[in-house]
């Protein structure tokens, strides 16, 4: 196991330089950089002198491997940079935001794992019947609804529906706080978002709670244990779901991983100053620096949670080996 | 209030410019947390000397004071500038080269200590002369400024090296900040990151591309202000979050300007609890061919370009969906050296008989061999109102048989495709503060002249008109100059296409009162006249 | 090598001739009755297939025609879906749309698709080093965030449909890569592959007449889901400004602009784009559910 864990982690070095690389290539394709952006933020004034001074403070104007291979060591050496736009170090800035991003998607998570796994199994007992058929529709419904329509269709819902009952449209607060400064009023922000996310993630992880569990309703222990005349609901609880659960597990931590990645849209719907949002603005503003740096916490997530979702599947299922 | 009013003192000036604007109104009650809108990302610093962002100046205007500005009580005006940190507005002595302005004795910095003309003079040249390792943004503005001194603690001296009436608008220019002495003295960079001012408000609190908080200053120099106990600001960048927090009285205003759309919906919704301000707006979209590329180099395929698109009527039906709204060339509609409606008919793309306008358009572009040419528009990745401005020339220019494909990208690869000259039509947008017709005509130069300019042409003919209108001192001689440098630039060689100026909307609710519209989001954002009804 | 057929080697591939034997009406009529959702969804597809094929006959007017004089009109006998900012019909503006739709749809999924299989079959079939390196490329596009790939392309090529469909193509490329590998892998170790290989058959004869027609039932189902997840990664790129551009008549680029400004004062604006997207992606959804229930319910994929 701990051998496994090592190689493991030695294979994502190669998939980080990877990573860097493409991250570090494509910023430096997009035409114009941080200085063409940030002088002419206001208006068409772009002083050419200004630019030059500019690009040379912030090391621009350096060949590209050498600018790479400054990244990469700095990353060596645990140095991950000041933001070319604010000029505040990444780790700060990033630090503020994440953790919104991860509140919002492991309470997605919670709600989507909540809704899923009831319905997935439902619809898996009643395979073929009106009510899989209407769980299904609903549920992936959710995924069919682009995500920024949902949200603001929900915001929107929410103003309509408290001005209907109070006369008052209300609307939950727009400035973030954390749940340990003020829980209530945290929990109203964040709310909807994570509620809006989840019953997206709900569709994918209830569809295959339905197909693992379909499959093993037809495995031999279950018909066994039916033939044997054991109470149904010991069957489901005891037997299959418990079986059922294992890919269910899997998707659900590399969900986790996309889902860090993917708050993109749903961070600006709900202006929550998360890693999403910050995200667009590197990628917009050109802050080569940031945008790399967040990109290598995306991959790097993505693999943690990887690794972690094929250790707990092993130690779940004992029919896996390492190899 | 005009400049000679600015012979009174400053104190007495406002009081009497209070008493005239809100007479029947209300007086001004005290207290309360103004929540508004910025409608931006995290700005990059707090140096207004330094960035070009509004997002700077929403953010950080209230904690700072300037040495003569746009009347707060008048914003709207394009020839009157009032004092700040002055006590009057100087009359120029030495031919009109030397301003002497003296500083208000009773200003303090946040910190307490007292503000003085040092302070001023540093902050001037900090703006004009940046030293090595220093940006400063509109050094460009301050060509004619010669020498900036203190001689004592109470007077900062502006030497210019020609007389010219572009001094004072360029003076009040809303980014123009006044720093402390010993703290630039010790980092120039430390107000990029901190904020330290003697402005209407003291810095509370910052969370970085979230919000920033600030108090009342008690011992703010214009007596009786600010009305406000504190301000939040929020960042909002997403227009639908702005609109849905003003209905929900989230916030209770946005500076900048939403589209026509929210104002319908939130009248709509709340009726009379919400207040609309609205002006013209001193920035538009300026439609540029690339005369680097074939065939926008024959005047012929320009002036096609211009004449297909129906001003006159797409301006008032833009202006239902759009922030775009009055009709104008190149100077901004509200000056009096801006055209005339029959003086803008004269000139191709303002034809009042759209059938006529179109059939010579068609017929140049026979003519030049480019019928039904197809080529890109690069336009910026901002809806409003750079996106449903391109929407509509591209169905105009379909109208008379091309085919356009519009390019829309981020303002990175925006500028620096305009830069390079890597395209063929480029919708940009010449977006100013203070009125100040002669500067901001400047666009409109040669690239050789003017560096900002996109169109890849040379003309001297143009430098020529320019620099004749530039030098005249006499008011009607100088307006007819501008029409023969505007019909020149607009209708003989094409090089430019105007289109409507934008439109600036402003919604608040109805208990935000004292704050008066501006053409530009840039002007009047220091808040310390603002009040709640509530 | 005609005499050994794919037929008897996985079970994959064995749902699949046994599919192929009965007669098509059988199948469908069988296929219909097992799976109303994925019928429903299958005739779904075909309408907007046909309503976008066929749009220049059935749309009423010119998509990209403004007319300031029928701005925001509600819907009536005229317009019968009403009209957008720009006076545009969106009927015909929905009806064009559904054409780019089909072209982003099947464009990105048909090319991350193919891509994916090929990649994924090769690597799969020579195995080592290739074989890691590929998975190490997988991972990477994987986890890579699409708004970084979609803004190089669209900043570099400009924003064009065809570029937008490079974009989306790009994440797909990986997910059909995964699943592809690990079915082919399985193929890889039967017999006639090994006796392909021994009878000295070149390697790209062997992946594409003997492998890749054993994956082609996981790469179906997967394509199919493709195309749904293709159609809405447009809308948010719409949503990012890095879409499909006007005037081009497209969901997400109708959905992008109005929803934020027209919910409530002139709601069939942001509504029928909405509705259009939603009722094709789950239609894609319900019909790729039921083709992965059909060919093998032991499939799973995502």
């Amino acid at each position: 196991m701990h051998r496994y864990i090592v190689k493991r982690l030695l294979l994502a070095i190669p998939t980080l330089v990877g990573a860097a690389a493409l991250v570090f290539v494509l910023m430096r394709l997009i035409p114009g950089d941080v200085c063409v952006v940030r002088l002419g933020a206001g208006g068409t004034h772009v002083d050419p002198a200004s630019v030059a001074a500019c690009h040379r403070q912030l090391g621009l104007d350096n060949p590209w491997i050498v600018q790479f291979l400054d990244f990469l060591w700095s990353y060596c050496t645990f140095d991950f940079g000041i933001s070319m736009w604010s000029g505040n170090p990444v780790v700060q800035e990033i630090g503020t935001r994440l953790p919104v991003s991860l509140q919002i998607a492991v309470m997605a998570t919670v709600i989507a794992v909540l809704l899923a796994i009831p319905l997935g199994t439902i619809s898996a007992l009643k395979e073929g019947t009106w009510l899989d058929h209407v769980v299904r529709v609903v549920s992936i419904a959710g995924i069919a609804t682009p995500s920024f329509w949902l949200g603001i269709m929900s915001l929107i819902l929410v103003l309509n529906v408290t001005s209907l009952a109070t006369g008052t449209p209300w609307l939950p607060p727009i400035d973030y706080v954390p749940p340990w400064k003020d829980f209530w009023r945290n929990l109203s922000i964040v709310a909807l978002p994570a509620i809006t996310v989840g019953y997206r993630y709900s569709a994918v992880t209830m569809r295959i709670t339905r197909s693992a569990m379909l499959e093993v309703l037809r495995e031999d222990y279950i018909r066994t244990a039916r033939a044997k005349g054991l109470i149904e609901k010991i069957i489901i609880n005891r037997h299959a779901l418990k079986n059922a659960l294992l890919p269910v597990v899997t998707l659900i931590g590399i969900e986790f991983a996309f889902l860090i990645g993917g708050l993109v849209i749903t961070e600006q719907v709900f202006n929550l100053n998360g890693i999403g949002r910050l995200l667009v603005q590197a990628v917009q503003n050109q802050d080569n620096v940031l945008a790399q740096a967040l990109v290598m916490l995306v991959v790097a997530i993505f693999i943690f949670t990887n690794l972690v979702v094929d250790v707990l599947y092993a130690w779940l299922d004992p029919r896996i080996r390492f190899s | 209030m005009n400049i000679r009013t600015g012979l009174w003192t400053l104190g007495v000036a406002l009081a009497a410019s209070i008493a005239t604007a809100q007479a029947g109104a209300p007086t001004p009650k005290r207290g309360g947390t103004l929540t508004y809108l910025i409608p931006a990302d995290a700005p990059p610093s707090f140096d207004g000397h330094r960035e070009t962002t509004f997002a700077t100046v929403h953010t950080v205007a209230p904690y700072y004071s300037v040495l003569i500005r746009v009347p707060p009580d008048d914003p709207s005006s394009t020839t009157e500038f009032v004092c700040d940190l002055c006590t009057e507005m100087p009359k120029p002595t030495d031919g009109g080269k030397t301003y002497t302005f003296k500083i208000r004795p009773d200003v303090k910095w946040h910190d307490g200590s007292k503000l003085t003309a040092q302070d001023v003079a540093t902050s001037w040249n900090m703006i004009v002369f940046p030293p090595k390792g220093v940006t400063s943004a509109r050094v460009s503005y301050y060509s004619m400024v010669d020498k900036i001194e203190a001689p004592d603690d109470s007077t900062v001296v502006f030497h210019l090296k020609y007389a010219t009436t572009a001094f004072l608008p360029a003076l009040a220019d809303p980014f123009t900040w006044i720093y402390k002495k010993e703290i630039l003295d010790k980092d120039p960079h430390w107000y990029e990151k901190n904020i330290m001012g003697s402005g209407p408000f003291k810095f509370v609190s910052y969370e970085v591309g979230q919000s920033i908080k600030g108090v009342r200053n008690p011992d703010y120099y214009h007596k009786g202000q600010p009305y406000l106990d504190a301000i939040e600001g929020i960042f909002t960048p997403k227009q639908s979050v702005r609109t849905d927090a003003l209905r929900a009285d989230r916030a209770a205003i946005e500076f900048r300007g939403l589209p026509p759309s929210a104002r319908d919906q939130l009248e709509k919704e709340l009726g009379d609890k919400i207040t609309v301000q609205d002006s013209d707006w001193n920035c538009g979209n300026v439609l540029t061919p690339n005369q680097r590329h074939k065939p926008f180099d024959d005047v012929r395929v320009r002036r096609a370009l211009a004449l297909a698109i129906d001003q006159w009527h797409g301006a008032p039906a833009l202006a239902k969906i759009a922030t775009v709204r009055t009709v104008g060339g190149i100077v901004f509609p509200g000056s009096p050296l801006a055209a005339t409606k029959e003086e803008l008919q004269q000139i191709a793309g303002y034809w009042p008989d759209i059938e006529k306008s179109r059939a010579e358009a068609k017929r140049l572009l026979k003519e030049a061999g480019a019928e039904g040419l197809k080529f890109e528009l690069l336009n910026r990745n901002v809806d409003q109102p750079y996106k449903f401005v391109g929407t509509w020339v591209i169905g105009e220019w379909k109208k008379i048989g091309l085919n356009v494909e519009q390019k829309v990208v981020p303002t990175g690869p925006w500028f620096q495709n305009m830069r390079a000259g890597t395209f063929d039509v480029a919708m940009e947008a010449n977006c100013q503060s203070v009125v100040n017709p002669v500067l901001d005509t400047g666009k409109y130069l040669p690239g050789k002249i003017f560096p900002d300019n996109y169109g890849g042409y040379d003309d001297q003919t143009s430098i020529d008109l320019y620099n004749k209108m530039q030098y005249e001192t006499d008011p009607k001689k100088q307006r007819a100059d501008m029409r023969a440098y505007e019909k020149h630039t607009l209708d003989e060689m094409a090089h430019e296409i105007v289109l409507p100026y934008w439109y600036r909307i402003v919604l608040a609710r109805s208990y935000v009162k004292g704050w008066k519209i501006s053409p530009s989001h840039y002007l009047n954002q220091d808040l310390s006249n603002i009040w709640l009804d509530k | 090598m005609t005499a050994i057929t794919p037929g008897s080697v996985t079970s994959a591939a064995s749902a699949d001739t046994a599919w192929r034997r009965r007669t098509l009406a059988g199948t469908v009529l069988g296929f219909c009755r097992r799976h109303p959702l994925g019928a429903i969804g299958f005739v779904i597809i075909l309408i907007i297939c046909l309503a976008g094929g066929l749009a220049d006959w059935l749309a009423p007017f010119d998509p990209e025609e403004n007319d300031f004089s029928t701005m925001m009109q509600a819907p009536d006998w005229i317009h019968v879906l009403g009209t957008d900012q720009f006076g545009r019909d969106i009927f015909s503006r929905l009806v064009f749309g559904a054409r780019t739709a089909m072209i982003v749809g099947f464009g990105a999924a048909v090319g991350g698709g193919v891509i994916g299989l090929i990649l994924g079959v090769t690597s799969a079939y020579f195995g080592g080093w290739f074989d890691l390196v590929f998975q190490r490329v997988l991972d990477v596009l994987m986890a890579f965030p699409l708004i970084i790939l979609a803004l190089a392309v669209v900043s570099v090529f400009g924003t064009g449909v065809f570029n937008v469909i490079i974009a989306i193509t790009i994440p797909l490329v990986p997910r059909c890569g995964r699943v592809v590998r690990a079915s082919a892998l399985a193929v890889r170790e039967v017999p006639y592959v090994d006796a392909a290989r021994a009878l000295g058959f070149g390697h790209t004869r062997i992946v594409f007449h003997h492998m890749i027609p054993n994956v082609l039932a996981p790469f179906l189902i997967l394509l199919s889901a493709f195309v749904g997840q293709a159609i809405l990664a447009e809308a948010s790129l719409s949503y990012l400004g890095l879409g499909v551009q006007e005037p081009v008549p497209a969901w997400g680029l109708m959905l992008q602009g109005s929803a934020e400004d027209y919910a409530t004062t002139a709601p069939w604006i942001a509504i029928f784009p909405g509705l259009a997207i939603v009722i094709t992606v789950l239609a894609f959804s319900l019909f790729g559910d039921a083709l992965r229930d059909a060919i093998d319910p032991k499939l799973r994929t995502r």
